[in-house]
């Protein structure tokens, strides 16, 4: 039982940044009906950001990494990151899918997949070819034991919590209750009518980018302290499962993303557990074909009138 | 890059003084030949294969880029893409075959990894070009009942003479010195992890096969998916069966970094034990501290212990190459580069009449190298292309670097 509930934990955890990134493709979707496959790759430079910040706090300011208050200062540079990369995903919108929104649907994808080369190569030559270790800034302290003495969770998990959760009820809030939000759904809907009432399109599309940029970046920054690496092939192994989360959550709807996430998540960490790593993605991504062939638009499907 | 222009210059100048002074063997009268080495010259492995390429071009320099006469032009070919950061397969099978095409080759030094000899040398071996690696280990290339059924013959088609050859000790000798040491470091129940790969899932095997003989119990056996993002839920797995000792099999460039943070995580006291794969500097900067204590086998002895002819060459080497000190296998690529060129000089010595007879003289000479004295020691090819030395090394990762153990016999 515990040995079920601990590898819960690792799924729900695990599960919660796949949604974090899985919210920016389904946000994007839902208002251009594009796959930004650019999306993953903005997450690892996030990553990559949150490793320069690790290295300046370390090595330039002489923060011990084990400290608190190299923790507190790196969770400080949270907002910083994520204004990153909200601005660098909102510029790919103005440079590369602005131009093309009245193109044949293929143009911006294909622009979209360009974009994901330029910020792959970015990221190498930012990081070299290589993982790279992160400061051990989040500390891996055991916080709650179960009954036998195991111990079940730590101060990384909550911290990632503390993060994740927060980020994703803020963002149903804001789509759900604030103009600016009930812009997005509006737009989303039907993007000529929004204009001829008096919705600032563009706007609202350059909004909709910066959020899920900035998601990606809180991503990264929780990747790259969590799993304490960074890679700049990171926005293919993330993308990819993140990129199947929003499938399988419905794509264009939010909670979908967000369930699908968590699904993934846990079916992973399951499979790792109870059955065999090297069968992992082919679990994954049978159950992805399963819950496709009998729910075609993904576990909650997409509705026109509620997606942002 | 620069360096390897640097290098091949200073060979150019060596030359030409060579040819003013009229001194013996008279430099390349015999006109020019080619070899080529084939490693993955970008991606994680480029720290080490930049070494190689400097050993390689060391042991030219040193014979004044001939050999019997004959003047060697040598290319540094790449088999990885930037893409994917490792060997790839296309480009492997394109080298191979751009190497078939060249009337003017005559021997091919590579690869660096296993899974890329295994496409390239059934498309050498037609063409009867010798092929020598400084670094590939698994066993089934050149040894039958090691492997999979059918190997090794399926890598020779066609019944064409064995052209493949290495300088370094197989996997099957590397997997029994892991089993062997993880039993002196008083291991008794060991998990065996390996990436799935042609290398790695070898030498799991093998070590797999070997520890109930040296008294160690396996527990459990999995393959990890070098694309996944974390193993802390296999980590947990592993950490519920209580073994004294991981074993993982595989390579730096699929996820071996995650991989030790995430059992590191699981069980901070546990032994962890991997074999060369791992043995180089990207793989310490991305396991990070997790690194620390990491114990790894190698199919040989470090640069820092070797001696005699091959102090020799981590002292000239380290003159050269100050910024870019050797790493596990820059004395194999010296060794392979040497028994190559010398091997063409035998070859010279029976005055063939064009390049495919020079080849095919080379490829008999290379397979006839015997009490061979090089960096390495005095070795021999035996009749499966395997190297007669047997010493392997263990070494242990402290303060984020490798420190050479002990000799595992």
């Amino acid at each position: 039982m515990e040995e079920l509930v601990k590898a819960l934990t690792i799924g729900v955890t695990n599960g919660l940044i796949i949604a974090l990134i899985a919210i920016g493709y389904t946000l994007v979707y839902g208002i251009l009906e594009l796959i930004n496959f650019a999306h993953a790759d903005v997450f690892m430079l996030g990553t990559a950001f949150t490793y320069f910040a690790t290295e300046l706090i370390v090595r330039g300011l002489g923060i011990p990494a084990s400290s608190t208050l190299a923790l507190v200062v790196t969770l400080m540079a949270l907002p910083i990151i994520m204004l990153m990369t909200a601005t660098i995903n909102a510029s790919i919108e103005r440079l590369a899918y602005r131009p093309l929104r009245n193109a044949p649907r293929l143009a911006p994808l294909i622009s979209a997949i360009g974009m994901s080369f330029v910020l792959q190569n970015i990221g190498l030559l930012l990081l070299g070819p290589s993982q790279k270790a992160v400061e051990p800034v989040l500390p891996r302290t055991d916080l709650v034991f179960f009954p036998s003495g195991a111990a079940w969770f730590g101060v990384d998990e909550i911290i990632v919590l503390g993060v994740t959760v927060p980020l994703l009820l803020a963002l149903r809030w804001f789509v759900a209750n604030t103009r600016q939000g009930k812009a997005m759904r509006a737009t989303a809907q039907d993007r000529e009518a929004s204009g001829l009432m008096g919705i600032d399109v563009n706007r609202t599309i350059s909004l909709t980018f910066l959020i899920a940029g900035g998601l990606a970046g809180a991503a990264g920054l929780v990747v790259a302290l969590y799993y304490g690496q960074t890679f700049f092939q990171y926005g293919l192994q993330f993308g990819l499962l993140s990129f199947t989360a929003a499938v399988m959550g419905g794509i264009g709807n939010l909670t979908g993303a967000t369930l699908g996430g968590l699904f993934v998540g846990i079916v992973a960490a399951m499979s790792d557990r109870f059955i065999e790593a090297k069968w992992t993605s082919v679990i994954v991504f049978s159950l992805l074909i399963l819950v496709l062939i009998f729910r075609p638009t993904g576990l909650l499907a997409e509705q026109a009138s509620e997606r942002a | 890059m620069d360096k390897r222009k640097i290098g091949t210059l200073a060979a150019v100048a060596a030359l030409a003084l060579a040819a003013c002074s009229g001194g013996g063997g008279g430099g390349g009268s015999k006109g020019e030949v080619e070899i080529w080495s084939s490693l993955p010259r970008q991606g994680s492995s480029k720290g080490q294969t930049d070494t190689i390429v400097n050993a390689i071009n060391m042991a030219l320099a040193e014979k004044n880029n001939t050999a019997g006469g004959y003047t060697i032009k040598y290319s540094d070919k790449d088999d990885s893409t930037a893409a994917a950061g490792k060997w790839d397969e296309a480009t492997e099978i394109k080298n191979a075959n751009d190497a078939v095409a060249d009337d003017k080759l005559v021997a091919y030094i590579g690869t660096f990894n296993s899974g890329a000899a295994k496409l390239s040398i059934p498309i050498l071996c037609g063409k009867g070009m010798v092929m020598v690696s400084p670094a590939n280990t698994y066993p089934g290339l050149t040894k039958a009942g090691k492997g999979e059924a059918d190997e090794p013959d399926k890598y020779y088609p066609n019944g064409c003479t064995r052209n493949y050859f290495r300088v370094v000790a197989a996997d099957d000798l590397q997997g029994l010195a892991g089993a062997k040491w993880a039993a002196k470091l008083g291991a008794k129940n060991v998990y065996v992890l390996d990436d799935t790969e042609l290398y790695g899932k070898g030498i799991a095997d093998v070590f797999n096969k070997e520890a109930p003989g040296q008294g160690l119990t396996v527990l459990g056996r999995d393959g990890i998916d070098g694309k996944a993002t974390d193993y802390k839920a296999l980590a947990e797995k592993i950490k519920a069966t209580n073994p004294d000792l991981v074993y993982f099999g595989g390579i730096t460039q699929n996820n071996a970094g995650q991989l030790w943070r995430d059992l590191r995580d699981a069980m901070p006291s546990v032994k962890l034990m991997g074999p060369d794969g791992i043995l180089e500097d990207a793989w310490i900067q991305a396991a990070g501290e997790a690194a620390e204590g990491t114990y790894i086998t190698f199919g040989g002895l470090p640069a820092d212990k070797l001696t005699g002819k091959g102090a020799d060459f981590v002292k000239n080497y380290n003159a050269k190459y100050p910024n870019n000190p050797p790493q596990a296998y820059t004395a194999y690529g010296y060794e392979a580069a040497g028994t190559v060129l010398a091997a063409i000089e035998k070859a010279a010595a029976t005055n063939p009449a064009d390049t495919a007879a020079l080849r095919a003289a080379v490829l008999k000479a290379v397979a006839e190298t015997k009490d061979y004295e090089g960096a390495l020691g005095k070795w021999s090819f035996n009749q499966e292309g395997d190297t007669s030395l047997t010493a392997m090394s263990g070494n242990v990762v402290k303060d984020g670097k490798f420190v050479f153990d002990s000799v595992v016999e």
